[in-house]
Parts: C-alpha cells; structure tokens; sequence
C-alpha cells in the first residue's frame, strides 16, 4: 500500500504519515469546524459541562482509592478521606461541589436552548442527545448520593427506589430487583456503586461523544437563530462562521478562569452552602431505624420532587379536567378522524383510572406519573414549537414571558421541594405544577400566536 | 512493479451470492444471538435478593415488660423498624374518635394485608398494646411520634404519628388519616405473645 504523504514535516509529520486521523479529526472538530460568530455569553456552558465531566471523573477516580463500598464502613470511610487522607479533603470537596456545579452549568445551557430555539430542525436529534444526557446525569448523581451512607443518602435512596414501588402490578418486585435486598442494604449500596462508578459514566462519555458530532454534523445554532451554512465562500466555509480554535477555545478559556474562581470560591468557602450542596442530615450516618424530621432531595431535583408531592387525592380532580380540557383542544384541531377517536378513547381511559371508584389507581402512583413526565417533555421540544421564528430575538415578547415564567415556576418548585410539607405551600405547588405543564402541552398553538418579527438572512454582528 | 488490470466482475466482492454461505452467517447469527440471551440470564437474575438476603429475616423476640402505658419501643426486624406501643385508656379513645376520619377504618385493603387477629378497631391482638412496622406505606419514610393530640399541626385534634417526608399522618392505631399521600394503613407484622412480657414478631404461626 502506498504510503500517506503527510503535509507536516518533524514529529507531526511522522505522527500524520501513520494516523492521518489525528489531524483530519482536529480539523473537523476544531479549527476548521466553522462556529457563528455571534455567539454569547449563553453559548459558554457546553464547554464548561465537559470541563467539569473531567474533574468529576479524576476527583471520582481518586475518592474510590480510599472509599469503602459497604454499609458498615462506608460513612467512615468518607470521614477518614476528610480528616486523614493527605489531601483528600480537598478532592472530596472537589468532587460534591463538582456535582452541583455540574446541575447549574447544564441548567443554563439547557436554558440558552430554550432562549435561542437550538432544539429545533435539524437539531432533533442534537436534543435527544442532550436530554439523554440530563437523564444520565441524574442517575449518576442520585447513585452517587448514596454512597456518603449518611441518613440523607439512605433515605433519599429509600423513597425514590420506592417510587418506582408504585407502579401497578410489577412495582413492588421492581423495587425489590433494584435494591437487591427488602430494605435499602449493603447490596444496594454495592451496586449503586457498580453504576456510579463505571455503568453511568461511560454512557455518559458515549452520549457526549454522540452529541457532539450530532452538533459538528448540523452546526451551532446561534443567538439569531438563522443558519449560517446559507452563506458560504468559494471553499465552501460559512461567511457568518469563525474556526472554532483558536477562536472559541480563547474565549471559552476566558470564561472558564471565571467559572474557576467561582467554583473554587464554592470549594474552599461554603462547600455545604449552607445545606444546600451538603444535607446537614447527611453529616449523620444512615440509620434505618429513624427518619430525619425532614428529608428533602438535593437543591438540584427539588422542582420534580415538588410536583411529586403537589398530586394529592384532591388534585386528582384537577388533574381530570385538565386532561379532559387537553383532549378536547386535540380533538378540536385535528382532522384525521381515526386520531381523534383514538385521543378521546385515551383520555376516557386516563380519567377512568384518575377518578373512578374500584379501579382507580392511587394519587401516589400519579404523583410518580407527573413527575417522571416533567423530566421526559423536554424530549418533545422540537415537536411542540411551532413558532416560526426560532430564537426569542424575533418572536413576540411575551413568548419571552412566557419563557421566563416557567423558569420561575420550576425555581419556586426548586425552593418549596427544600422545604417541609404545609397545606399551603401543597397549594402553591400544585398551581405551579399547572404552569409548569401547561407551558409545554399548550405550546403547539400559543407558539405560533403574536407578531413575529422578521428573521434577517444573515447573523447580527459587530466586528469587535 | 507491474500493474494488473482488474476487470469488471473478477474482485472479490463481484461474485454472485453464495446461498449456502448466506444461509450459514444466518444460523450462526441466530444461535450466536440465542446464546448472548442466554449469558444474560445470570446477570439479569443477579440482581435479585441473594441467598443471604432471602435467608436473613428470622422472627425476632421482644421483652415489653418495661414499657409503661403511653410509652412505645421500636426494635427491628427485617432491617425495618418495628413499633410496640403500650396505649393508655385515652390513647384508645382517641382510635375510636378517628374511626371517621380515617381512609380504611376496618384495615380491608389489600396491599399490607392486615393478620386476621389484628383486623380490629385497635388493629392488636391485645387492646393496648400496637405492634407496628413503622414504615409509611407512601415512599417508605418512618413517620414520627406519637404526638398527644393538639400537639403536631398536621395532626391537628387527633393524636397519632406524622410521616416527616410528605406528611402522611396516622391515628395510633396505625391507620392513615383520610387524603393523605399513603393509601394504605401500617403494616401489622405477623406477631404473637410466648408470655405476658414476651412477643415474637416475624412469626405468628399457631403449634
């Protein structure tokens, strides 16, 4: 065969004339992937995930050469890593503000989506990736947790293994097969480990693989939401774009060295943050015999855990009409004959099993019910725009309200999930839990309301 | 070097299909594909309860001679706490108050079924004396108390015991209060007296 004549002379040469991959795919993937020029603060945080992936998984690498995965050694083991373990206070807090941290840096790049319309076509895919992602990574954080063996992580993992307890019929054997023993025990702790550990993190490494080329095939989205591969030069390069590296990699150095400071302020000052990244609760170890006073999960999935509370036996009533009034509207705006029978079929079933009498099924399997559906919607995203402008730019205003009172609707939710249960803070919950899903299943119309703005041909940019 | 001129239909993937091969790779691809669903089995299965597991779980034998009246002992059985609670004659009329406010007064759902000798108004085999596990049947959370009523808002006028997780409350006879997120009331352990100060709880069989 004949030999690869390399472009490169020296070391790389040598390197590029045996696996001329290397620079082909650095190529591709840095400094000839064309990025929009326009790109904002908002578009930072997909680096700054990948950057805290690794220090996850070195600080993670480094706690299990001293962690002890069994129920009777794990809590001390922990405390011996902060107390004797030369340095291992540090890699410790590095890794539990890594977690949060991780929650925040990925909740404003899913935020910056939602701004900018980057979920809609061709980025379906792109998104189902993402959301993949957001779902791996609250397993491997709610694995994780239990592994402190503190009453925070036994409880906390108690309740949610016994979420999926309620699912009809196969619940209870469910739960059992997830936590390999009848109570939350030393085989639980064990495989949570397993999973923690190794299962988890190499399906996320598999997903951000998969998202990225995802991105690198369709290309970034952008502040304007307009396409930039319409405009092209001779060679076939977006006017609109610049390479990624050095370009991005620049600014996205700047805002990391910012991130830095802030994180490692975190770290070396408020690394429980008053409670909220460390549970004081867990700072006592599990015991299966007492449940704190109050157990509340991390900062982090406190908006679900809100809507899990919020279905009560009374908003079963509300949560009837609002599916009735939901299949009507289908039923209303669709043409196809066979569909509408089959959505009103459905709906009749749903509110048979929400309300009737001998065979409806618990508030508590509902609760499971709503609460799994406020993570997996996301996923619907592209389907449920229709505006036909994609970013907040050029879409009427009150879209952007709209946006926006969602977002405090889910923190509200975020911050009622901290806090003990009240009969008026369950009202709250369950008004909020109403505009948390109506924002999304009433989408298909309002979004496509209101006057739009026209979308320009090319991106909105200052040279600077 | 000299150079060959490879004609149409001469390489090696221009050759017509050969249907035995083909029929080959499909059996071998089939038992291969039976064989990968087999090897799984053990590594499905391993995630059930082991041996051990299954094997732990013996009765347990509690002293209640030093409970005095209104006093409760929770001892563990099966890695779950389990309740005996010594109820004072008001304590008692307190159950009988709640009869009307509770979601399954008479204990006839079926998800923790209760032992025909505990299927009372006190849910005990003896009247005072609750033997309990204190696990809400919600999410599995150990509720807290008893509380004397007036003294816990949840609970209000009703004494009984407050699941802290999602506020479930409970009279003190273990059952759920109506509207609450637990369907079903506490569970009963199977349980019975060797003496007067003596009760084995995990075993209730007669002999």
């Amino acid at each position: 065969m004949a030999e690869h004549k390399s472009q490169y002379t020296g070391l790389l040469g040598w390197v590029d004339a045996r696996m001329p991959t290397a620079m082909s795919e650095f190529k591709k993937h840095m400094s000839e992937y064309y990025a929009p020029k326009n790109f904002n603060f908002w578009y930072i945080f997909g680096g700054l995930a990948i950057v805290v992936l690794v220090i996850q998984i070195v600080s993670g690498i480094f706690l299990t050469m001293h962690y002890k995965p069994d129920a009777g050694l794990a809590f001390a083991s922990v405390e011996y890593i902060m107390r004797d373990v030369p340095g291992g206070w540090f890699i410790r807090y590095m890794h539990s503000t890594g977690a949060s941290f991780f929650f925040i840096v990925v909740y404003l790049h899913m935020f910056r989506a939602l701004l900018y319309g980057s979920y809609r076509r061709p980025r379906e895919l792109l998104w189902i990736f993402g959301c993949l992602l957001f779902l791996m990574l609250m397993a491997e954080a709610f694995f994780g947790y239990l592994l402190p063996w503190g009453q925070m992580s036994y409880w906390g993992a108690q309740v949610i293994v016994n979420l999926f307890g309620a699912i009809p019929f196969i619940g209870p054997e469910l739960a059992l097969f997830i936590r390999g023993d009848y109570v939350v025990g030393d085989a639980t702790l064990n495989r949570f480990f397993a999973f923690h550990v190794i299962a988890i993190p190499l399906v996320l490494l598999g997903l951000v693989v998969a998202h990225i080329i995802a991105l690198h095939d369709v290309g970034s989205n952008n502040p304007d939401g307009v396409e930039i591969k319409a405009h092209t030069d001779a060679q076939g390069r977006p006017l609109d774009g610049v390479p990624f590296h050095p370009y991005y990699t620049v600014h996205d150095l700047y805002w990391l060295s910012i991130f830095l400071l802030a994180f490692f302020a975190v770290l070396f000052f408020w690394p429980e943050m008053g409670g909220y990244f460390l549970e004081w609760n867990n700072f006592i170890p599990a015991d299966p015999l007492v449940t704190p006073s109050h157990i509340a999960p991390v900062w982090y999935f406190t908006p679900y855990y809100s809507i899990l509370r919020a279905v009560t036996e009374q908003f079963m009533l509300v949560l009837a009409v609002a599916a009735i009034g939901m299949s009507a509207l289908l039923v209303l705006t669709t043409s196809n004959s066979i569909i509408r029978g089959a959505i009103a079929a459905f709906s009749v079933l749903l509110v048979v099993l929400m309300l009737v009498p001998g065979v409806k099924l618990d508030p508590k399997f509902w609760g499971v019910v709503m609460m799994g559906a406020s993570v997996m919607i996301f996923f619907a995203m592209p389907w449920l725009d229709h505006s036909p402008a994609r970013s907040m730019r050029y879409r009427p205003k009150w879209h952007f309200w709209m946006l926006i009172a969602w977002v405090v609707a889910f923190l509200i939710l975020g911050y009622l999930g901290t806090q003990p249960p009240s009969p008026s803070k369950i009202i709250v919950a369950q008004v909020l839990t109403l505009v948390y899903f109506a924002f999304f299943a009433l989408m298909p119309w309002w979004s496509r309301m209101g006057e739009f703005k026209p979308v320009p041909d090319r991106i909105t940019f200052v040279p600077h | 070097m000299s150079t060959t001129t490879v004609t149409e239909g001469d390489g090696p993937l221009d050759r017509s299909v050969d249907k035995e091969r083909r029929a080959t790779i499909a059996v071998a691809a089939a038992v291969g594909g039976a064989g990968l669903i087999a090897a799984a089995v053990p590594f499905v299965t391993s995630f059930s309860p082991s041996e051990r597991a299954r094997a732990a779980g013996a009765p347990v034998e509690v002293d209640i001679a030093g409970i005095a009246p209104g006093e409760m002992r929770t001892t563990e059985w099966r890695g779950r706490p389990v309740w005996i609670l010594n109820r004072t004659p008001q304590m008692l009329e307190s159950i009988r108050r709640a009869d009307k406010e509770v979601a399954d007064p008479k204990s006839v759902r079926t998800a923790y079924p209760t032992p025909a000798y505990a299927r009372n108004e006190y849910r005990s085999i003896k009247p005072e004396l609750l033997v309990a596990v204190g696990i809400c049947t919600h999410l599995g959370c150990s509720p807290t108390g008893p509380y004397a009523s007036g003294t816990n808002a949840m609970l209000g006028s009703n004494a009984g015991f407050l699941c802290p997780c999602h506020g479930s409350v409970f009279d003190l006879a273990g059952r759920v209060f109506q509207n609450m997120p637990a369907p079903d009331n506490l569970e009963i352990p199977p349980h019975k007296y060797l003496s007067d100060t003596l009760v084995l709880v995990g075993d209730d069989s007669k002999a």
